[in-house]
């Protein structure tokens, strides 16, 4: 663990893009359904997810579509990056989503599917179910 | 990042869920930039106000939180999309009408001055050096931290509104002192408004945080103006340096050759259809100034011009309205060339402008071609 930006706990299942994420430019604000086919998560919902991507990219005023995907009951439970931006941080505070920087070994410990904890007052903040 | 037990407990929701989500925004800008507290500001610049940019989910999250939340420190506010004064001239929709004065009513509502300018720096006193501010607006915040002896980060919309509800803003770098890593001799001779706001466009890509700049002389209020628009609009820099003998830093020269290719990349076309002027929005000076180099000429096409409406209302009693109204000129209030809904490229091919930032947003934003000029090359070629 690198940095909380936005503290919470949550548990859920991992939904991983190993592409940076322009949540302006290519989220649907209502479905939390991203919509660039060239983006490895072209079509996919993010919603109720664990969102593990690697950082945010494009205007800050992607900030606001991150609280209207949470208005819209269509955000992730929790966004885990590998760096940090400014964007998706404030956009995370926005919309009170638990958003951790990580490193790069746990970023690629975090697998597409997998079932976690994410608890960032635990001493041990992320954790697998088995 | 160490926080006080107020802080700590605003953080928890124990003053309000607004006072917490401020908190939580204070908080996640200032782990991601490295702060280690917050500290208290004495004035706040807030961006995000134009219906264009900030769209639905900015005029909702505003409506919304304008219910209970209060700022706590002076705060002013950039231009919005429009002049309510002009805008049935500009055919724009109801629906953006509408909700660019649901956003104008929020921010009235929690108390913000509705300056609904990018040129803060000239349109309010300026507090005591080394006052700690918090200015959203790019072109603002490196002119408070270059030439007005303020500090501030380069807020984003959300930090700065955050500051404004709170009174305080993580203390990050730019807020400490500390000294630009790179150099930038300037090597052009003989530079106008328009050669300093490439140089500032370029010290944007090449710098990061604060940049140094050697070998410039005097700048009158325009060039300064436009040197920081240029800066805040390619990079994430908010601050220059104006040191002479700067031994440790790393060099780079703007020579001839580096300026050619900002103006190939932001100049498009040989002709506009329309100028503007603006962006920032032009002061006091730069309005008498015009009106003065106007004497007796008028332009050939339409020439847009945008200022604090608190400007307009000091050039029409020095006579100068009516003067550039004479010489072809429309004069905007509350609203600016950058993200502008008023020029539509259904309706316009091509902006002249001396303006690097305005000519960044109009190509990228507007989706017109630009042709860049100075403002004295504007007069000599536009105007009879």
């Amino acid at each position: 663990m690198k940095k909380i930006l936005v503290k919470g706990k949550v548990k859920g299942v991992i939904l991983k893009s190993q592409n940076p994420i322009n949540f302006l430019g290519t989220m649907d604000k209502k479905t939390g359904i991203i919509n660039d086919e060239h983006h490895d998560l072209f079509q996919k919902s993010v919603k109720d997810t664990i969102l593990v991507f690697p950082y945010g990219i494009g205007s800050s005023v992607g900030a606001y579509t991150i609280y209207s995907i949470k208005s819209n009951n269509s955000a992730p439970l929790a966004m885990i990056c590998e760096k940090v931006d400014l964007t998706v941080a404030t956009g995370c505070a926005l919309a009170n989503i638990p958003l951790v920087t990580v490193t790069e070994e746990e970023f690629s410990s975090l697998e597409d599917g997998k079932e976690m904890y994410l608890d960032t007052d635990s001493s041990n903040p992320i954790t697998f179910l088995e | 990042m160490d926080l006080t037990r107020e802080e700590e407990s605003a953080l928890k929701g124990e003053q309000g869920e607004t006072m917490q989500t401020a908190y939580r925004i204070l908080v996640a800008t200032g782990e991601a930039t490295d702060a280690e507290k917050l500290i208290p500001i004495e004035w706040a610049h807030l961006s995000g106000v134009n219906y264009n940019t900030i769209g639905d989910a900015g005029e909702e999250f505003l409506s919304s939180i304008s219910k209970d939340a209060r700022v706590k420190v002076k705060t002013s506010l950039n231009p919005m999309g429009f002049d309510i004064d002009n805008v049935s001239n500009y055919n724009l929709d109801n629906n953006f009408i509408s909700k660019q004065l649901s956003i104008k009513k929020s921010y009235e509502t929690m108390g913000v001055i509705p300056s609904f300018s990018c040129i803060p720096y000239e349109i309010f006193d300026n507090p005591k050096k080394g006052t700690q501010v918090s200015f959203a607006e790019s072109n603002a915040a490196i002119h408070a931290n270059s030439f007005d002896n303020l500090k501030t980060n380069k807020e984003s919309a959300f930090s700065a509104l955050a500051s404004a509800l709170t009174g305080k803003s993580p203390y990050s770098s730019l807020r400490k002192a500390t000294s630009s890593k790179l150099t930038i001799r300037m090597k052009v001779d003989n530079p106008n408004e328009l050669t300093y706001g490439m140089l500032g466009f370029f010290a944007g890509k090449v710098g990061n945080e604060s940049v140094n700049i050697s070998g410039i002389g005097h700048m009158d209020r325009r060039s300064c103006k436009s040197l920081c628009g240029g800066m805040g609009t390619s990079g994430t820099c908010a601050k220059f340096d104006f040191d002479e003998d700067d031994s440790e830093s790393e060099k780079i020269d703007f020579d001839e050759n580096e300026m050619n290719k900002i103006y190939d990349e932001l100049n498009t076309c040989e002709k506009g259809d329309l100028i503007t002027l603006g962006s920032p929005q032009l002061g006091l000076e730069e309005i008498s100034d015009l009106a003065l180099r106007l004497k007796g000429r008028s332009f050939k096409k339409r020439c847009m011009i945008f200022c604090p409406r608190i400007i307009k209302e000091q050039a029409t009693k020095l006579g100068h309205t009516n003067k550039l109204e004479q010489a072809g000129c429309e004069i905007l209030s509350d609203c600016c060339t950058c993200l502008t809904p008023l020029i539509k490229k259904e309706e316009v091919d091509a902006v002249t402008t001396n303006s690097i930032k305005g000519a960044y947003y109009l190509k990228n934003s507007n989706g017109v071609d630009v042709n860049l000029k100075s403002l004295s090359e504007i007069i000599k070629d536009e105007t009879k």
